[in-house]
């Protein structure tokens, strides 16, 4: 009897804990009624966290907005949200996209529509590359927060013994010979990662060409223009670098971390990569982790020409903020967005995480200019950029090129053509990935 | 032994036989009652997702365009078979298979060999000091040995004077490098299993070996590997299975680059970051068939040890 009646007491206590449990997950509102709305953030300094607690601070109890981190590299981020999001998952409200997964997400119907004053508000002023981004099908579906551009990078000192005018833009193969000459290596991202579609895609642009020629049509549809002049010409940067030696130890596993470790040890003194290795050289030099003379001797100017006199069209990056289509509470997370988005918010954020705006208003503050004094090169880069290829069906295409242009060793005059064949197959449904 | 008159017998076998038969079945029952509900629990967890994956594998579907989806009949199929990447991650996964359970099977006899030896209080010390990689997780542990042969990280190029050798750009050192770590990591499985063999050799019989004069080598080979051949092929099937289903070392160190893909990770791909559902179920369902056939296999071979243990063969 007394072991009965301990039984109905352990299923009781449980379903207490289980109820209670319940509780805590499924609420979104709370007490007083103030809808609270899950921002997804890919990982930072902690910026967008703050921006999070201001704008709920001045939203007057109209939202409080709690933010969840995803996993740090962009495709990672992307199958979370996916998931999630297929599963009609209404405990996300807004998201920090990856601008080249904003056409895939769209498509899919997770992006809630966005009302046109709003289209309005958030794309005027904003760069043309991160308003191509953000924008889908003629419409802009997300707000664009930050955007992203990758610089050339080099030490003064080498690039002078080296005789390279740093004033004009240099080529690939200028930036070869020096490494070659003064026997130092040039960093690029070599990983079987997107981080290798971000070069090829920047090379084939800066060439004259497109990745994608019809980047609306459907998987099987897709025209590719890898197999082109252009696509040569990428490879054959890649071949120089590896017949020139200068590519490095460890390229192949190299991502935009690592590249800039290299870099700040001396191990390459040119590099292709994000500003935010100058926030992390800044601060390896204030910490003592780096000597002061190596930061000091940081010079950057835009990204490599494939020809010279022909201007390079430098990778884009960045993030957008969408809000999704199984939101319970769409109109707040829009007047969050534009809370985010502001002005104000973006030049923080750049201040604090190094991550440049998508505004160009925001290159004339001060405090930015004095954070960043590359902040002129990073404006006319962002200028010329171009986007990634946009599609919904990036992230197969990413794949396939990480795939067939790695290693970087490996890469011949035949690569553009195989990898061309073996996406298209790929996105025919005739072959795995 | 108990004895009985044949009266007793005549008299009392109908009604101890009927006894005998309510309390088996009520036995049953109860065996039924108890065991029920985790079979239920099980055909709910194991055998629905098999069936879902079944059932999926037959569509052209992808997660991020609902509205496409379309019944192929067995194209997936058709579309992996006469894949060369199949063939290459399964060739892989065989690889890694064999390597790992055929080197962890002779290290673990010696590590069990050695637990089964030492005496008195070294005896707990030994046993936790073996079983500790296989209490990390494989995450983990899968980090700490890219980390020791990384470029930037690692200590192993220093201590070997390679140099700037890139051990997870060049699909055999990468595969050494998985394989070492895999070993590493579940050699103690092994061990524990072979330990509980070793316990089960009959001290008798290896004392009447040594008696006859025979050397430690024909004890091994003769009385003490014969008489624990169904723990051997108990620890190999286990093992065969968990080295087949490899994913969080490959995943960590290479990610599938260098031509280093498992069957596994390939599952993961199409379905996980492909979000083609269709893809990777049919993927997931070949991956299932070649772990019944290992099952199958094995369990064969295993019959016919278990009819030699028994002194039957």
């Amino acid at each position: 009897m007394a072991g009965r009646w301990r039984t109905r007491l352990g299923i009781l206590s449980a379903a207490t804990v289980l109820a209670s449990g319940l509780t805590a997950c499924g609420g979104s509102s709370t007490a007083s009624g103030t809808p609270t709305l899950n921002w997804y953030i890919n990982p930072d300094n902690g910026g967008q966290q703050k921006i999070a607690e201001q704008c709920s601070a001045a939203s007057n109890g109209a939202y409080d907005i709690n933010v969840s981190i995803l996993p740090s590299d962009a495709a990672a981020q992307r199958e979370q949200l996916m998931r999630r999001l297929a599963g009609n998952d209404s405990s996300i409200d807004l998201m920090s996209l990856d601008p080249v997964f904003v056409p895939e997400t769209s498509e899919a119907g997770f992006l809630a529509k966005v009302p046109a004053d709003l289209q309005q508000q958030w794309s005027d002023g904003v760069v043309d590359g991160a308003v191509q981004g953000a924008t889908w099908k003629d419409e802009l579906v997300a707000a664009p927060f930050w955007a992203n551009t990758q610089l050339l990078w080099y030490r003064k000192s080498v690039a002078q013994a080296a005789g390279l005018d740093m004033t004009k833009p240099v080529t690939w193969e200028q930036i070869i010979e020096a490494a070659k000459a003064q026997g130092t290596a040039i960093g690029v991202q070599g990983q079987r990662a997107e981080s290798m579609t971000v070069w090829v895609n920047a090379m084939i642009a800066s060439a004259g060409g497109k990745v994608i020629e019809n980047p609306d049509a459907k998987g099987p549809d897709i025209r590719l223009g890898i197999d082109s002049d252009a696509g040569k010409a990428a490879a054959k940067v890649m071949q120089d670098i590896t017949a020139a030696g200068v590519g490095g130890p460890g390229i192949d596993n190299r991502d935009e971390a690592a590249t800039a470790n290299l870099f700040q040890q001396g191990g390459a003194a040119f590099m292709v990569n994000w500003p935010f290795v100058y926030a992390q050289g800044k601060s390896a030099a204030d910490e003592g982790t780096m000597d002061k003379a190596i930061f000091e001797d940081y010079g950057w100017t835009t990204y490599p020409e494939m020809t010279a006199g022909t201007e390079s069209k430098p990778p884009l990056g960045g993030i957008d903020i969408g809000v999704s289509a199984f939101s319970e509470h769409q109109d707040q997370a829009f007047q969050a967005v534009s809370c985010i988005v502001s002005e104000q918010n973006q030049a923080a954020y750049m201040v604090s995480d190094g991550n440049p705006a998508a505004l160009e208003s925001v290159y004339d503050d001060p405090t930015v200019q004095e954070a960043y004094p590359m902040y002129d090169t990073i404006r006319t880069s962002l200028q010329a950029a171009s986007p990634r290829p946009q599609t919904a069906y990036y992230n197969e295409v990413s794949q396939g090129i990480a795939d067939r242009w790695q290693p970087v060793s490996s890469v011949s005059q035949d690569t553009p053509a195989s990898s061309q064949e073996y996406i298209t197959e790929v996105l025919r449904g005739e072959k795995l990935l | 032994m108990e004895t009985r008159s044949a009266g007793d017998v005549s008299v009392s076998r109908p009604a101890a036989k009927r006894r005998g038969t309510d309390k088996a079945r009520a036995e049953a029952r109860l065996g039924w009652y108890l065991a029920g509900p985790a079979f239920v629990i099980l055909v709910a967890v194991t055998g629905y997702p098999i069936l879902q994956a079944l059932y999926e594998s037959l569509f052209s579907y992808r997660l991020t365009a609902p509205a496409d989806r379309e019944f192929i009949g067995l194209k997936n199929y058709g579309v992996i078979l006469s894949d060369s990447l199949w063939w290459g991650a399964l060739g892989n996964t065989a690889l890694i298979t064999v390597v790992t359970v055929a080197v962890e099977l002779v290290i673990g006899f010696a590590l069990a060999m050695v637990m089964h030896k030492v005496l008195g209080w070294l005896r707990p010390i030994v046993r936790t000091a073996i079983l500790i990689p296989y209490a990390i997780i494989t995450v983990v542990s899968a980090y700490a040995w890219q980390y020791a042969f990384g470029l930037t990280t690692g200590f192993m190029n220093s201590l070997l004077g390679l140099g700037d050798f890139d051990w997870f750009a060049n699909k055999w050192s990468a595969l050494f490098v998985i394989c070492l770590s895999e070993i590493w990591k579940t050699t103690p499985f092994i061990s524990l299993l072979l330990l509980a063999g070793l316990a089960q050799v009959p001290a008798d019989m290896t004392e009447a070996a040594k008696v006859d004069g025979a050397t430690a080598w024909e004890r091994l080979w003769k009385v003490t590997l014969p008489n624990m051949k169904a723990s051997i092929m108990v620890a190999l099937l286990f093992r065969a299975l968990d080295a087949f289903r490899i994913f969080d070392n490959v995943y960590i160190m290479t990610n599938g680059a260098a031509d280093t893909q498992t069957v596994s990770s390939l599952a993961y791909n199409q379905t996980i970051s492909r979000l083609e559902i269709g893809l990777g179920s049919a993927v997931s369902v070949l991956l299932f068939v070649c772990v019944l056939l290992i099952c199958f296999i094995a369990i064969k071979v295993f019959k016919v040890d278990l009819a030699r243990a028994r002194g039957e063969g």
